[in-house]
């Protein structure tokens, strides 16, 4: 009986099959092939993903644009903040809704299935994400100077490592919140701290205009710490002070510590 | 080890998981030769799944041990990982991704891959290259993961369930890619609900239940039916003269008409058995039509030794 089934399905496997097709030749790829195919992954289903571009990009070019036609002169003022919000939304919100929802479907236990060692499942999210701040920071760059905006060049120079470190820190905070809640749970957490931060946090309002207590806190958030290092740098062309920086740098650290503990596959 | 453990591509020693108050493993061994199938059969909740989740690194035992091809799962990882493909038991994509770029990023991970474009087409996945996978099919969804599971030509498989879901078409190309895989040497380690999939494809069968295997062999052995109590079944003219018979067949053996013209023997079938009732049937001058010598089925031995009540 055994015999029958065996010839019967390997008879036919031969038609379809010829021997050889499955040999065995396992061995992983350069890493940096690896890195290449995982980050264009990331950025691609980030950009083609439709409720992530709204968060990315359309909220930030509305407000943008809004703000500035209703305030005239005030885009130097408002410019920095909503590169701030971009980074925010992209590094935090965005990342830990997909890792949210990324894990429910088993797509980190996929891939550490395969060859990709677990540096490169973290770097290329992060890449990707650089690449994603990336594109949003040069829109809005070119729809605000077509609105007026005249930053000093070293300001813009300046810049580039604050949005990279700013980009950093709230994606390992996305990675923390993304990475150990059920993938509703936060959806949930990842919007309304976007909504608590831009509102409270010292990005949608400058931390010295907040009431009280809550001004002093925004200076200690890494949203209103990289608004503010942000602004002072594009206005100025100067080098931010010493604090956002450290509170940026802190967040980070902590953050990427506990997540590197925290994070599980599903 | 023991002094075959070379040539196991999957060695389990008493393994032992537990989830809270549930045992999902207990007490578990089972070993699968290189380049061999193996299938693990057993009730929902019997803790397939988590013995091949040990196996592939993902879960840590509670104790035993698990070897897969001679590495330890958990601390030795990033070497096996290469070496091995996994089909786990649904998802496992994002849910953005079109299928065929699926496929590549897995195949990218790989040194030398099997041509993404060619095992979707042969899985008849070609037409839904560009669809996002949420919006694949079950079935298909299905055939995408064993695709990503054998893109990087892997010398151990991991199937968990591979023919859920899938039409009858569908479950007959996927049991001839695992007799091509096997033919080709990969070893194979999957797991079924079928016994038609587990008695066609594996050369063993572990039945598990409640984390503990209740029964290992090939599936000849598994169905053979203890010495003494074969039956053997044909049909023929109604109202034949028994007597004859029994008086001809060894002792023990008891003959019975149990519908009109449709006989049974039970008893020790053995070759001689098999003559006598034919001889007979020719002394009769009659045909003895559709006889067989019965095994048991695997479904059969697999509710004698699981039990045939529902779980909860
Ligand atoms: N992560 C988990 N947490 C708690 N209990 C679990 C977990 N995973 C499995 N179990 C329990 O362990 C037992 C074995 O589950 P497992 O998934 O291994 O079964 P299975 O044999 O694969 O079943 P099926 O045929 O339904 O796929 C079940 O009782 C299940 O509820
Ligand atoms: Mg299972």
């Amino acid at each position: 009986m055994k015999a029958d089934s065996e010839a019967r399905t390997s008879g036919e496997a031969a038609a379809a099959f010829p021997p050889g097709t499955f040999r065995p030749s396992p061995g992983r790829a350069h890493p940096l092939r690896m890195l290449a195919a995982h980050t264009r992954t990331e950025a691609i289903l980030t950009l083609r993903h439709g409720e992530q571009a709204l968060l990315t990009l359309i909220i930030p070019l509305g407000l943008l644009i809004g703000a500035s036609t209703l305030l005239p002169g005030a885009v130097d003022a408002i410019v920095p903040r909503i590169l701030a919000l971009a980074v925010m939304s992209t590094a935090f919100t965005g990342q830990a809704i997909a890792l949210g929802f990324d894990r429910r479907y088993g797509v980190i236990k996929r891939l550490s299935a395969t060859a990709l060692p677990r540096w490169v499942l973290i770097s290329g999210r992060v890449l990707a994400t650089l690449i994603v701040v990336a594109l949003q920071a040069i829109v809005l760059g070119i729809t605000a100077v077509l609105l007026g905006w005249a930053p000093p060049a070293g300001g813009l120079l300046l810049s580039i490592p604050l949005l990279v470190l700013g980009t950093v820190t709230f994606g390992a905070a996305g990675v923390l919140v993304g990475g150990i809640l059920r993938a509703e749970i936060v959806l949930a957490l990842a919007n309304a701290i976007w909504f608590v931060l831009l509102l409270a946090g010292g990005l949608a309002v400058p931390p010295e205009e907040l009431p009280g207590a809550v001004g002093i806190l925004a200076r200690f958030l890494p949203s209103g710490a990289l608004a503010e290092a942000l602004q002072a740098v594009l206005t100025s062309g100067q080098p931010p002070g010493l604090q956002p920086v450290l509170v940026l740098l802190v967040w980070g650290a902590a953050a990427g510590g506990l997540a590197s503990r925290t994070t599980r596959p599903t | 080890m023991s002094p075959n453990a070379d040539s196991l591509a999957v060695e389990v020693r008493g393994l032992s998981k537990r989830f809270g108050d549930t045992a999902a493993v207990a007490g578990l061994d089972l070993g699968l030769e290189r380049g061999s199938v193996l299938a693990l059969l057993g009730p929902n909740g019997a803790g397939k799944t988590t013995t091949v989740e040990i196996c592939e690194g993902f879960l840590r035992p509670d104790s035993g041990r698990a070897r897969v091809l001679g590495l330890d799962p958990v601390t030795r990882a990033e070497q096996l990982r290469p070496r091995i493909g996994v089909m786990p038991q649904g998802g496992g994509a994002y849910p953005g991704i079109h299928a065929a770029e699926m496929l590549r990023l897995v195949a990218s991970c790989t040194a030398d891959p099997l041509d993404p474009a060619w095992l979707l087409d042969i899985l008849g996945l070609s037409a839904a290259g560009r669809t996002p996978y949420k919006r694949l099919s079950g079935g298909q969804q299905q055939r995408l993961s064993l695709a990503c599971a054998l893109v990087g030509r892997p010398e151990l498989v991991f199937l968990d369930e591979p023919t859920a879901g899938m039409d009858p078409q569908a479950r007959r190309l996927v049991w001839e890619l695992i007799a091509a895989l096997r033919a080709d040497g990969v070893s194979v380690l999957l797991t079924t609900h079928l016994m038609d999939e587990a008695e066609t494809l594996a050369d063993r069968v572990v039945i598990v239940d409640q984390g503990r295997a209740v029964a290992e062999g090939t599936p000849d052995e598994l169905t053979a039916p203890p010495h003494g109590q074969q039956e053997l079944r044909f049909r023929s003219q109604p109202a034949l003269d028994l007597e004859l018979l029994l008086a001809a067949l060894p002792e023990g053996c008891r003959a019975t008409e149990v519908r009109s013209g449709h006989y049974v023997v039970h008893g020790a079938i053995d070759p001689q058995a098999v003559s006598t009732v034919t001889s007979w049937c020719a002394h009769h001058g009659v045909l003895a039509q559709e006889l067989r010598v019965s095994r048991r089925s695997l479904e059969d031995v697999f509710l004698e030794l699981t039990g045939r009540e529902l779980r909860n």
